[in-house]
């Protein structure tokens, strides 16, 4: 038998649910993976052993007792420190947030342990989720495990890390412009952005609120589909919650991994296959390779195009900087976090902007001016207003897609996992990362990463993912896409983790 | 069900490619630049003490970014309606029904000063409300 | 030179004034959380994540809080609108948790309305702006230095119990053409305003817990100009009075300024109590950009017609309404229901009569005794601690003969400071009139014993000096007798008949 760290969720909790394994065993396991390897790849910000062998002999108990358990009971999970835990340190990457001790819960960290997920600890980011890289987290780099010496993808990159390096079968990420995908894409593993609406986010310290959105990581689309089921649902503490029920995405992962997608309209995006350049070949190599696996499916495909997508970026970097602007004002040494240079004799002016000054990064602060700028008064029309009415249009290119097709797909992102320093000094090469996960973002509608290959045009092998968007509510559609492409996949390639170097002991 | 399909795929107006920076600050003729004291003057507005090393940096970077992105308003959108919510909402609200505050100690423990069960702060320059 | 009078002030410019007011609506919880709201309880304690603005937390609106603000919007006759978004309004302040405020921008939740106020048996018609709902912020104490004040203080307390109550605040239009009585209307504007919040039931309107706060804008136009000068913003006006106040200190300065050839800088102003003045403040020019956007974290708000249609259905009889109506009912004069408007005893006027005193002699208690008591107190008349029943006892006692007019306000005295009943201050006190004939011969024979000129004086026909008799048995019987029958008992006694 495989060691209970290499088992992946829905095998984790049959195992558990069968009395192979205990919940307990299963948390050790990880937790002496996460000691032996996670000085290396410095996924966690913290990890609560305690709590996971308490939340572990808790499910344990509850088998035991004959309690009925959920799907994912004893299941352990790594949680981004972006989402707030009582009891425990939560940051969102940042000093201005060091030490911080919230006293209440997200509601997707009560939904999570209410499942009985065993959470081990919280992850690393970029700071405030801002960023395509996780390098701009105050505390730590996080390595990809393909290969240490590059980045696991951003801004949930200790997340995607965790998962890839077998630290924990399922984690939970944000996605704002990426934050999911992105960091799925470059570390071989599945991860979904939900649906606007459908996860709530109350508790989630909000990056920019019209946007974000959190969703799972898993290593495979059943997986990641399980976890989903736990996170979403209405909130009545979240204005923004959708009142409805979402569809039954593990159904359809379960349908999806089938194989059969006769009659599925499938419409590659023109705009995001790079037909100007800006794309690694091998990034389109693989992807090309994917769509014809979804031809042989039995899926139809044409080409779409979605004219207002060239200016996703652009709207982005001003809709998300400006709402980040306001969200970030309340770190201001006055109720929690950090006071820096309060000396009896300086204002509280004074206090306030030596503290913001010192507990948020460069990257932070950059974003914290720009929305500054764009929501002055004389240049709101001309950019927060004009990103506002783009988003109308990229939403209406959206509408005019599926009204033709099914699904949309393209790259997740137009480049491998890239070496750590190489992309810091320059603000807009990081910003490209995004390039092909912004229209869903700024249209809300849900998409997912699935890993479609290795690239070895920078090198070492290196994850490409395949992107699939749907419309608003439609998530079923991407967990069908995305299990029945990974299922074509693994048959004729076997799973593209094989190919990840081993870690730890086995080193 | 007609297909888009295209051999001559149209010229993508994709704004930047990545590693070899094609981007050109200063390219964009709406953009009007930002100067090291508008920066300054941000900074401050945010309550960013911002140090003139970083005045020095920012201006440049900020001057790229917002040169690149201003070129949304090459869109035309004259009379579209703006996105300001990604569901179609509204009326969400709750009853007027009250719930446990937090207990006191919660809500000061974070707090980096604290005095008479009040959050502390250093004396306020600004004016009187 | 030196300041002009109010006189020349106004007789030289046209006032032009609008009114900015804050009501704390009386909702049972905060506008965006289930934190309770009452006034007075233990610092921090009505706190929570989404009031004090903790990481990840998110707003839910009142639905109370907007069924409130509509009503008010209904009741100054104002447009309501079918579609309209919360705003962030974004600045720092300690007080502020989250350093925006979700407030109202473009798009306030009513709109365009009036409100109709009698001065002087003249109806003036205040135009309403806008009438928009936003949250309250916290409370700062200021520790060290000598006043108490922001300035010279060493540090500062926030409690943040007050912060994210509802607060509703309704603009008026700029009022013209008012001259010198505009500091009257706006303090009728505002006491009008203050009775329809009251009798909404929108609000406990207590103007001395800051539940409802003024902020006053006054310009000053040269006569025979047409174009309005240079406002200012009085903030701190925080009682009937000082808006009157605040207005003509205002009005006087400006004037001085002009007189001298100066211009009025676009400021906002203080107002201190103490002095009646204002002080100037942060300047206009140097305001912050408040950045405000749609609030996200808020959907649109899109009020149904059917839901404002059975508001409008569900309004109580409004102030001018009912003022009209008792005005018949009781037959009082116009000018008579405005002064008890003014000075927001409508009610406690009403229930007195209700509770069977004459309409003259309620009008009187209140707009008389009462009013002074509740002068010296600084407080509303109407927030004494007496009831209308306990001063329509007090009418009805005087009536019967049982109490005089001076020993009537010596039991209301009583009332006010034990908080007793009528009847058991009179026992206490030992009030009630002697009318125990016996006694006052008794006293009558006392007083011509020990002012036997006096009593010549009378005997000889020079009956008005009895009046120096009749004050030596009030005296003796202090106060507690009928000074009608003292004086006829004296002049029987004295032989002469008037």
């Amino acid at each position: 038998m495989a060691a209970l760290y290499e088992l992946d969720a829905a095998q984790t909790a049959q195992a558990i649910a069968a009395g192979q394994a205990s919940a307990v065993d299963v948390a050790r396991a990880h937790l002496d993976r996460i000691t032996e390897v996670d000085g290396d790849v410095q996924a966690f910000l913290h990890v609560d052993s305690d709590g996971a062998l308490a939340a572990a002999r808790d499910v344990d108990a509850r088998r035991a007792a004959g309690e009925p358990l959920g799907p994912l009971a004893g299941v352990p999970l790594a949680m981004k420190d972006v989402v707030v835990t009582a009891g425990l340190p939560t940051t969102s990457g940042s000093k201005i947030l060091q030490g911080w001790i919230p006293p209440y819960d997200a509601t997707i960290t009560r939904r999570v342990k209410e499942a009985g997920i065993v959470m081990l600890g919280k992850t690393n980011m970029d700071e405030f989720a801002m960023g395509s890289s996780t390098e701009n987290s105050a505390y730590q780099v996080t390595r990809n495990p393909w290969d240490l010496s590059r980045v696991p993808g951003g801004s949930s990159g200790g997340s995607s890390a965790a998962v890839a390096a077998h630290l924990a079968p399922l984690s939970v990420g944000t996605d704002t412009g990426g934050s999911i995908r992105q960091p799925a894409a470059v570390t071989g593993i599945v991860g979904h952005k939900p649906t606007y609406g459908t996860v709530s986010r109350y508790g989630l310290i909000a990056f920019s609120s019209s946007l974000d959105q959190a969703g799972p990581f898993g290593r495979t689309v059943l997986d990641t589909a399980l976890l989903h089921q736990v996170l979403a649902g209405h909130d009545p503490a979240d204005s923004t919650s959708i009142p409805q029920a979402g569809p039954d995405v593990v159904a359809a992962a379960r349908d999806g991994a089938r194989g059969d997608l006769t009659g599925l309209r499938v419409g590659v995006v023109t705009e995001l296959t790079g037909a100007s350049g800006g794309y690694q070949q091998g990034v389109l190599e693989k992807f090309r390779d994917a769509v014809a696996i979804l031809q042989k499916l039995g899926a139809e495909v044409v080409e779409v195009s979605c004219p207002h997508f060239d200016y996703a970026l652009a709207a982005y970097y001003l809709i998300a900087p400006s709402e980040c602007s306001s969200n970030l004002a309340r770190f201001d040494a006055v109720r929690y976090g950090l006071r820096a240079g309060d000396d009896g004799a300086r204002s509280l002016e004074d206090v306030m902007s030596l503290t913001r000054e010192q507990g948020f990064g460069p990257e932070v602060k950059r974003r914290i001016m720009i929305g500054t700028y764009a929501l002055s008064s004389g240049y709101y029309d001309a950019y927060y207003g004009q990103a506002q009415k783009v988003r109308t249009l990229i939403a209406g290119d959206f509408a005019t897609a599926f009204g033709q097709v099914d699904v949309l797909v393209s790259p997740t992102s137009p480049f491998v996992a890239f070496g750590i320093g190489e992309r810091t000094a320059d603000p807009m090469a990081m910003y490209v990362n995004d390039l092909c996960t912004l229209p869903a973002s700024l249209a809300g509608t849900p998409a997912i990463s699935v890993p479609c290959g290795l690239s070895d045009e920078a090198g070492p092998a290196l994850p490409v993912g395949l992107q699939i968007m749907a419309p608003a509510m439609a998530d079923d559609r991407c967990y069908r896409v995305g299990a029945a492409f990974e299922a074509a996949y693994l048959a004729e390639n076997g799973p593209v983790l094989r190919h990840i170097q081993t870690l730890g002991a086995g080193r | 069900m007609s297909p888009i399909r295209g051999l001559s795929v149209p010229p993508s107006r994709l704004w930047l490619v990545s590693e070899d920076r094609a981007h050109t600050p200063g390219g964009d003729v709406a953009h009007a630049g930002l100067t090291r004291d508008e920066v300054a003057h941000l900074a401050r507005l945010a309550r960013l003490a911002v140090t003139e090393e970083e005045l020095d940096l920012f201006a440049g970077q900020l001057d790229v970014i917002i040169g690149s992105i201003a070129r949304i308003r090459e869109v035309a959108a004259g009379d579209i309606a703006p996105t300001s919510h990604a569901v179609p909402l509204q009326n969400v609200l709750r009853p007027d029904q009250v719930s446990p505050s937090l207990p006191r100690q919660a809500v000061l423990a974070g707090a980096p000063a604290v005095e008479d069960d009040r959050f502390r702060v250093p004396q306020i320059l600004g004016e009187e409300e | 030179m030196s300041a002009p009078t109010y006189g020349a002030a106004v007789a030289a410019y046209e006032p032009v004034f609008g009114l900015e007011t804050h009501v704390e609506l009386g909702t049972r919880s905060k506008m965006f959380c289930g934190c309770a709201t009452d006034f007075g309880a233990e610092p921090n304690t009505q706190t929570c994540p989404v009031c004090l603005g903790l990481p990840g937390a998110l707003p839910v609106a009142n639905e109370a809080a907007i069924e409130f603000t509509i009503k008010i919007g209904l009741a100054l006759n104002c447009s309501i609108a079918s579609w309209c978004r919360f705003a962030r309004k974004n600045y720092f302040y300690p007080d502020m948790p989250k350093n925006y405020q979700i407030s109202q921008y473009d798009e306030p939740l009513c709109f365009d309305g009036y409100l109709d106020v009698e001065v002087d048996g003249e109806t003036v018609r205040v135009g309403i702006e806008r009438v928009h709902l936003e949250e309250d912020t916290g409370k700062n104490t200021h520790v060290g230095g000598a006043t108490g004040r922001i300035h010279g203080a060493e540090y500062s307390l926030v409690d943040f119990n007050r912060a994210g109550i509802p607060l509703v605040e309704i603009v008026t239009k700029p009022v013209p053409g008012t001259g010198a009585r505009a500091p009257e209307v706006a303090r009728a504007y505002v006491s009008e305003l203050r009775d329809i919040l009251r009798t909404l039931g929108v609000s406990d309107v207590k103007m001395e817990q800051g539940s409802l706060r003024c902020d006053v804008n006054t310009s000053l136009t040269p006569a025979g100009s047409t174009e309005w000068g240079t406002r200012t913003e009085t903030k701190n006006v925080n009682s009937l009075r000082s808006v009157e106040r605040a207005m003509r200190s205002e009005i006087i300065r400006q004037a001085e300024i002009l007189d001298q050839g100066g211009k009025i800088k676009q400021e906002t102003r203080h107002f201190q109590e103490t002095t009646g003045t204002t002080r100037s403040g942060r300047s206009k020019e140097e305001a912050t950009d408040y950045r405000y956007f749609p609030e996200p974290d808020l959907v649109p708000l899109a009020p149904a017609a059917d839901w404002v249609a059975e508001i409008r259905a569900s309004l109580p009889e409004l102030p001018a309404a009912r003022r009209a109506r008792l005005r018949g009912e009781l037959n009082l004069s116009a000018e008579d229901l405005q002064a008890l408007a003014n000075a927001g005893v409508v009610d406690s006027f009403a229930e007195t009569v209700a509770a069977g005193a004459p309409a003259a002699e309620a009008r009187n208690w209140w707009l008389g005794y009462l009013a002074q008591q509740a002068n010296s107190r600084e407080i509303e008349a109407s927030a004494l601690p007496i009831t209308p029943a306990q001063v329509a006892r007090v009418i009805e006692l005087i009536a019967a003969g049982t109490l005089s007019a001076a020993l009537g306000r010596q039991v209301v005295d009583g009332v006010l400071e034990t908080g007793s009943d009528v009847d058991t201050v009179i026992a206490e006190r030992n009030l009630g009139l002697v009318s125990d004939t016996s006694a006052l011969a008794e006293a009558a024979q006392a007083a011509i014993a020990a002012n036997p000129d006096v009593a010549d004086k009378v005997r000889g026909g020079k009956i008005p000096a009895v009046g120096v008799l009749v004050g030596a048995v009030m005296k003796a019987t202090r106060g507690q007798a009928d000074a009608a029958t003292v004086k006829a008992i004296l002049l029987d006694q004295l032989g002469v008949s008037e």
